[in-house]
């Protein structure tokens, strides 16, 4: 037990001070900041895009969806595939405008684009509304992960206060290299825990991946394919959900704006490439998920299969590592997440919506306090308010899915038009809103924020060809 | 549009149609392959398959689009 507790603490100590100490020697401004100064080599890029993606809740969740859910968890491996896919097209050319124009965020590029300081103040403020709900997610996440693997000993609010105090220090003093410099220590702790058990459970309570699938499939069949045991999950939701998440992904203010810390555009191009290798560590998330379905049936919790069954199986230290692997994981992307949404709230809503003459220097200031800002405000939620944004996490990637059709249009159509995004943009929104909150998602089957992503492009394309051709003056073209 | 970019857009559909639009047509157990559910597999197979797909379409955009001023630096 006392090892556990030591592993853990140790772990989130540690991480810290190598998150502070990657700032040390750099001197912050914006630039360096927010985007590193555009000096990110391919290793470190491949790390921090991995340090995005995998969060507490692709553990617990991947996990959980197997167990409960079933077949339509194999969403997850298929999204992260189509994102890097088109990331592969789009990421490279969003990173020489960065370049070009010195850009440090997603709405920084819009205004760019489109020259509409509106535009730009509508994205930064969807973009903290989604990100928000989304840093309390992880907050929770943590919480649950250090409470459960230290036998409780550390109790849920004192791991996050204790992990996300010192996240907002190393932000603060070291912006996105902290992130990158953890995400070193996050990712082969993540691999190991997820190799070790996603291998050793299966083989352990079946023998083998495969004897453990024959086994399910003796019991369980349908478990395994499309709608598994959701029956709102079938197959077209699949289809339009992986297309959904996959063109939303990079819609994330967080994913989008670290993509302007590589050193160039083929470093994000080469990244893409080898990115769906990624992947694979999830399968064996899902293989754990299942192992629990047989050998664990009857959690009320599906989250809790990971964890439970690594209580049951190993002995209490190793469970300690995976808490430590756990709180890492969250402490990550919730750093990302808390840079970025104080730059866009010092940046695009304050600078951008009410005092453009304000000097880089000041928005620097602004941005570095907003991180006690916004830590302070996911904190007070996930301990006080936890179930008050539940409804913001549920649109949450559906709200920011509603800027791929800007990007894509802006980056490649000559012809679209400031106000065609404007109003597909709104229309998508919505339209999230109005299907999601009036309970009417999946909608004739399909992923709901899907269907006001397809009306948002149609609305944006459509509304550019009726209005004059041509861009408003002081917009770029990017070929 | 560039030759290469054109080329590369198709390889970069692949994962779309096998990931995507394939998948009403491989819902299915049988046949079991490496042990795993038939689409279990099949989307595994693609998600290893991608990385090959996008280094094509790396190399094709490479040999026939002539390189970007920024290159130059």
């Amino acid at each position: 037990m006392n090892a556990a507790l030591l592993i853990i603490l140790g772990t989130i100590a540690g991480s810290a001070l190598v998150g502070i100490y990657a700032g040390l020697r750099v001197k912050m401004d914006l630039e360096n900041w927010t985007v590193g100064g555009r000096r990110f080599g391919s290793l470190i890029i491949w790390l921090l895009m991995a340090g995005e993606i995998y969060t507490t809740f692709t553990f617990l969740g991947a996990s959980g969806w197997a167990y409960s859910k079933g077949a339509p968890t194999y969403y997850i491996i298929i999204y992260g595939t189509l994102a890097y896919t088109l990331s592969f097209f789009i990421l490279p050319e969003i990173w020489k405008l960065g370049k070009r124009h010195g850009l440090h965020t997603q709405p920084d590029f819009f205004i760019r684009i489109y020259g509409s300081r509106f535009l730009g103040v509508l994205v930064a403020v969807v973009g903290i509304l989604s990100i928000i709900p989304y840093l309390q997610l992880q907050l929770a996440g943590l919480g649950m992960i250090v409470e459960v693997s230290s036998n409780g000993a550390i109790p849920s609010r004192l791991a996050i206060i204790l992990s996300f105090v010192l996240t907002c220090i190393f932000v603060y003093t070291s912006g996105i290299r902290g992130s990158a410099w953890v995400s070193v220590i996050k990712d082969v702790m993540m691999i190991v825990a997820i190799g070790v058990v996603g291998l050793g459970v299966p083989r352990i309570y079946f023998g083998g991946i495969g004897k453990m699938f024959r086994a399910l499939i003796a019991q369980k069949p349908d478990h395994l394919v499309f709608p598994g045991a959701a029956p709102t999950m079938d197959t077209l939701w699949v289809m339009s959900t992986v297309l959904l998440t996959g063109m939303g992904f990079y819609m994330w203010p967080h994913v989008f704006g670290s993509a302007f810390s590589a050193k160039s555009d083929k470093i994000i191009k080469r990244n893409a490439i080898i990115m769906p290798f990624y992947q694979i560590p999830i399968l064996l998330v899902f293989m754990v998920g299942f192992s629990a379905f047989l050998a664990l049936p009857g959690l009320k919790n599906g989250d809790l299969a990971f964890l439970e069954l690594v209580h049951k199986t190993y002995p209490s230290w190793f469970l300690g590592f995976i808490g430590a692997a756990g709180a890492v994981t969250a402490m990550v992307p919730a750093s990302i997440l808390v840079l970025f949404a104080s730059t866009l709230l010092a940046k695009n809503v304050y600078q951008a919506g009410f005092n453009p003459s304000a000097s880089e220097a000041a928005v620097m200031r602004l941005s570095r306090a907003m991180v006690f800002v916004i830590t302070a405000t996911a904190l007070i939620f996930a301990l006080f308010l936890p179930n008050a944004l539940v409804n913001l996490l549920l649109i949450g990637y559906d709200g920011v899915s509603q800027f791929f059709p800007g990007v894509v249009l802006g980056l490649f159509w000559k012809r679209v038009s400031r106000r065609g995004v404007i109003c597909g943009l709104l229309t998508g929104l919505a339209i999230v809103v109005a299907l999601v909150f009036g309970r009417h998602d999946p909608f004739l089957g399909m992923n709901a924020g899907f269907v006001a992503l397809v009306v948002n492009g149609t609305v944006a394309v459509g509304i550019s060809l009726l209005v004059r051709p041509g861009r408003p003056q002081g917009t770029v073209h990017v070929d | 549009m560039k030759k290469g970019t054109r080329l590369a857009l198709v390889l970069g559909a692949i994962p779309f149609l096998t990931l995507v639009f394939a998948l009403p047509f491989v819902n299915r157990i049988e046949p079991i392959v490496l042990g795993l559910p038939f689409v279990l597999f099949w989307i595994l197979l693609w998600v290893v398959l991608t990385p090959a797909v996008l280094f094509a379409a790396y190399r094709i955009e490479k040999k026939h689009n002539p390189p970007d001023d920024e290159d130059k630096r």
